[in-house]
C-alpha cells in the first residue's frame, strides 16, 4: 500500500522538477525532457536510481528519467562483465520497452487517428 | 505624393466588394454571422490541411467576385498570401483562379500588404478589377510554426490560437457607395530583441506603434480623426502593450482603439490571448469593419495589420523576432 | 525607443507565470500518472508472472498505449495544458510526443511523412539517453579500473 503513496510522491515531484525547469529555468519541453534522461543515467552511474525503484516504484519507473536509468543499466551491467569491450556491446544490447512501444503504437495511431484542432 | 512609404490615392480606389470564409471552430466568433462562409469541416472535406486551405482562400475569392457579378477570368491581378511554406495554398488558389497573380508575404499583416498593392496597381489605372487578401489555416500552420497539433505543451496566456479563416477583398476604380482606399503607410521591420514565439504579441506591438506613429505623422493626421483604429493580431497581451506605448506618445487610446485578435473569439479564455494567423485581420476587416462602413456606422477608419517574420529556422537559430505593420486608411463618403 | 526599455514595458504587461499553481497542477498529474502506473504494475505481478522488476516493461508499454489512444481522441494535450510537466515528464508524454507527431505528418504517407517525422519531438530524448548511457558507463568503467569504486 504504502507503494502506491510513494509511487505518487516521487512521481508528482519529479514532475515538479520539469515544471521548475520550464517555467524558472525557461526550457523547452526537449531540452527539458533531454536534461532529466542524462539525470536518470547521472543517478544510475552513482548508483542512487535502482533504491529509488525500490522505494517508489511507478514513481521511478514512469517518469522519463527511467529510460536514461535503464540504458545505462543495461551498458553497466555488460561493462561489469566484459570490461571496455562491454561498453559498447551492451550498448547495442540495452533497449528500452518506452521506444519498442512507441515506435509500434505510433505507427498504430498513424492508421487510426487524424489530428484535429479543438481545443 | 509618395514619399517614405507614405502612400496616398488620390482616385480613391474602392473595395467593391468582400469574401470572407472560415472553418468549424470560428463560428464561436462574435462575428461569425457576418462571415459569408462557414464550413462544417476543418478541411473543407478534402484530405489535406493545406488543400482545405487553399479551398478557403478560392472559395473567399469567388464569393467576392460573385457579389459584383464577375468571374476571375474578367480580373486583372490577384494578390494573396498565407503562412505555409512558399504559400503554396495561395498558389493552389491562384492556379484554379487563373487571375495573373504575385504571392504576398507579411506573415499576419499580408491583409493589408496585398490591399496596398492592390490599390496602387488600380490607382495608376492599370486595373479594373483585382484581387487582394489572405488567409490562415489553423492545423497547417500550427505544425509549421509550432508543434503536431496533438502534441501537448501547456500554452501560457500570452499565447495566441490561429484562426481558420480567410478574408479577400474586390479592390476597383472608384465606385458610389463603397468604401474608399484613400491613404497608406508601408511599414519597417521592427526588432526590438524579443524572443518568445509564445508571446508574438508582445514582438509586434512596437511595429504597430511604428507605423501608426508614421501613418499619423507622415498624414498630417490625429487619432481623433478616425472612427476606427483597429491592429491586427496583437491579441490581448500584445494590445495591452501596444497601448501603452501610445500613450507614452501621448497619443490618446480612446474606445476607438481596437484589436482584430483580441477580439475575433470575442475574449474566451479557451484562446489565451486572442487569435492570430494571416486570416485573423483579413477576416474582421473584410466582414466586421467593411459592414460598419457600408452601413455608415464608420466613416474613416485606420487599420494596422501586424505580422512576425519569424520562421522555425530562425527561431531555433537563437534568432530574435523581427515584425512589421502595415496601415490603410479606409472612407465611406 | 530601445531594447531594454521595451523589455522593461513588455515584462511589466505581459501576463506572469502562476508558478505556485502550475507546480501544484504537475505534482497532480504526474503522480496520478505514476499512481495509475503503479496499479497497472501490480496487476501485472498479481495475474501475470512478473516481479517488481520485470512488471516494469509491461506497465511501460501499457502506459505508452494508453497515451496513444488519449492523443489520438484528442484528450492528452487537454491534459498536458493543465498538468505542464506533469503530463510531459512521465513516458506517456514521450508517448505523446511520438504518436503526435505520427498522426500529424501521415498526410506525407507512411515512409517520408510517419517514418520520417515520428520521432522529431522524441528523438532528442534518445539520443541523449544512449550519449549519457555510454558516458557514464565507461566513465564508471574507468574509476573500477583504476580502483576508485566498484561495480
Amino acid at each position: 500500500m504504502s507503494l502506491f503513496i510513494t509511487a505518487f510522491v516521487v512521481g508528482g515531484l519529479i514532475s515538479v522538477v520539469g515544471q521548475l525547469l520550464f517555467d524558472v529555468a525557461k526550457l523547452t519541453p526537449a531540452h527539458t525532457l533531454c536534461l532529466l534522461v542524462v539525470i536518470g543515467s547521472v543517478l544510475d552511474g552513482i548508483g542512487w536510481y535502482e533504491p529509488l525503484i525500490d522505494f517508489a516504484g511507478a514513481g521511478a519507473t514512469i517518469p522519463i528519467t527511467s529510460f536514461g536509468n535503464s540504458l545505462t543499466h543495461g551498458a553497466m551491467a555488460e561493462a561489469e562483465k566484459h570490461g571496455f569491450v562491454g561498453v559498447l556491446t551492451g550498448m547495442f544490447e540495452v533497449t528500452s520497452s518506452g521506444i519498442s512501444a512507441a515506435i509500434l503504437f505510433g505507427f498504430i495511431a498513424s492508421l487510426l487517428f487524424k489530428a484535429k484542432g479543438k481545443n | 505624393m509618395v514619399s517614405k512609404g507614405l502612400l496616398t490615392f488620390p482616385s480613391n480606389p474602392s473595395i467593391a466588394a468582400t469574401g470572407v470564409t472560415a472553418g468549424p471552430l470560428e463560428k464561436k466568433s462574435p462575428f461569425s454571422s457576418q462571415f459569408d462562409k462557414i464550413y462544417t469541416d476543418e478541411r473543407m472535406h478534402l484530405k489535406t490541411n493545406e488543400q482545405g486551405h487553399a479551398k478557403m482562400i478560392e472559395d473567399a475569392s469567388m464569393i467576392a467576385l460573385s457579389k459584383i457579378d464577375a468571374v476571375p477570368s474578367k480580373a486583372d491581378f490577384f494578390f494573396a498570401g498565407d503562412l505555409v511554406n512558399q504559400m503554396t495554398p495561395s498558389n493552389f488558389s491562384a492556379s484554379t483562379l487563373q487571375i495573373p497573380y504575385i504571392g504576398m508575404f507579411s506573415a499576419c499583416a499580408t491583409s493589408i500588404s496585398s490591399l496596398l498593392m492592390a490599390a496602387l496597381v488600380t490607382d495608376a489605372n492599370l486595373s479594373e478589377i483585382t484581387l487582394a487578401g489572405a488567409g490562415s489555416q489553423h492545423n497547417a500552420i500550427e505544425r509549421q510554426f509550432r508543434y503536431p497539433v496533438e502534441y501537448g505543451s501547456q500554452k501560457p496566456e500570452s499565447s495566441q490560437w490561429t484562426v481558420t479563416a480567410a478574408g479577400i477583398a474586390v479592390v476597383t476604380p472608384n465606385r458610389k457607395k463603397t468604401p474608399v482606399i484613400t491613404k497608406g503607410t508601408m511599414g519597417r521591420v521592427i526588432d526590438l530583441g524579443m524572443t518568445d514565439p509564445l508571446n508574438m504579441g508582445a514582438a509586434m506591438a512596437p511595429a504597430a506603434m511604428d507605423t501608426l506613429e508614421r501613418h499619423l505623422k507622415g498624414h498630417q493626421a490625429s487619432e481623433a480623426d478616425y472612427d476606427l483604429i483597429m491592429t491586427g493580431d496583437l491579441g490581448k497581451t500584445g494590445f495591452t502593450i501596444f497601448k501603452e506605448l501610445a500613450t507614452r506618445k501621448e497619443i490618446v487610446v480612446s474606445e476607438k482603439f481596437q484589436d482584430a485578435g483580441e477580439a475575433f473569439y470575442g475574449g474566451d479564455p479557451k484562446f489565451f490571448s486572442g487569435a492570430s494567423g494571416a486570416g485573423c485581420s483579413s477576416a474582421i476587416y473584410f466582414s466586421e469593419v467593411y459592414g460598419k462602413m457600408m452601413t455608415g456606422d464608420y466613416q474613416k477608419v485606420l487599420l494596422i495589420a501586424t505580422g512576425s517574420l519569424l520562421s522555425p529556422l530562425s527561431y531555433q537559430q537563437g534568432e530574435t523576432i523581427p515584425c512589421i505593420a502595415h496601415a490603410v486608411e479606409l472612407m465611406m463618403k | 525607443m530601445d531594447e531594454k526599455k521595451f523589455a522593461k514595458i513588455e515584462q511589466q504587461l505581459s501576463p506572469k507565470t502562476p508558478l505556485g499553481l502550475n507546480i501544484v497542477k504537475a505534482f497532480l498529474t504526474g503522480g496520478t500518472i505514476c499512481l495509475i502506473g503503479q496499479f497497472i504494475a501490480m496487476f501485472y505481478m498479481t495475474f501475470f508472472d512478473f516481479t517488481e522488476r520485470t512488471a516494469s516493461n509491461p506497465t511501460v508499454a501499457t502506459m505508452v498505449f494508453l497515451a496513444m489512444v488519449l492523443t489520438g481522441l484528442g484528450q492528452y494535450k487537454k491534459i498536458a495544458q493543465f498538468g505542464g510537466a506533469g503530463a510531459a515528464v512521465p513516458i506517456t508524454g514521450f508517448s505523446n510526443a511520438v504518436v503526435s507527431a505520427s498522426i500529424e505528418h501521415k498526410s506525407e504517407g507512411y515512409v517520408l511523412g510517419v517514418g520520417g517525422n515520428m520521432f522529431k519531438l522524441a528523438g532528442s530524448v534518445i539520443l541523449f539517453g544512449v550519449v549519457s548511457a555510454f558516458t557514464v558507463a565507461l566513465i564508471k568503467t574507468i574509476l573500477v579500473k583504476f580502483g576508485v569504486v566498484s561495480w
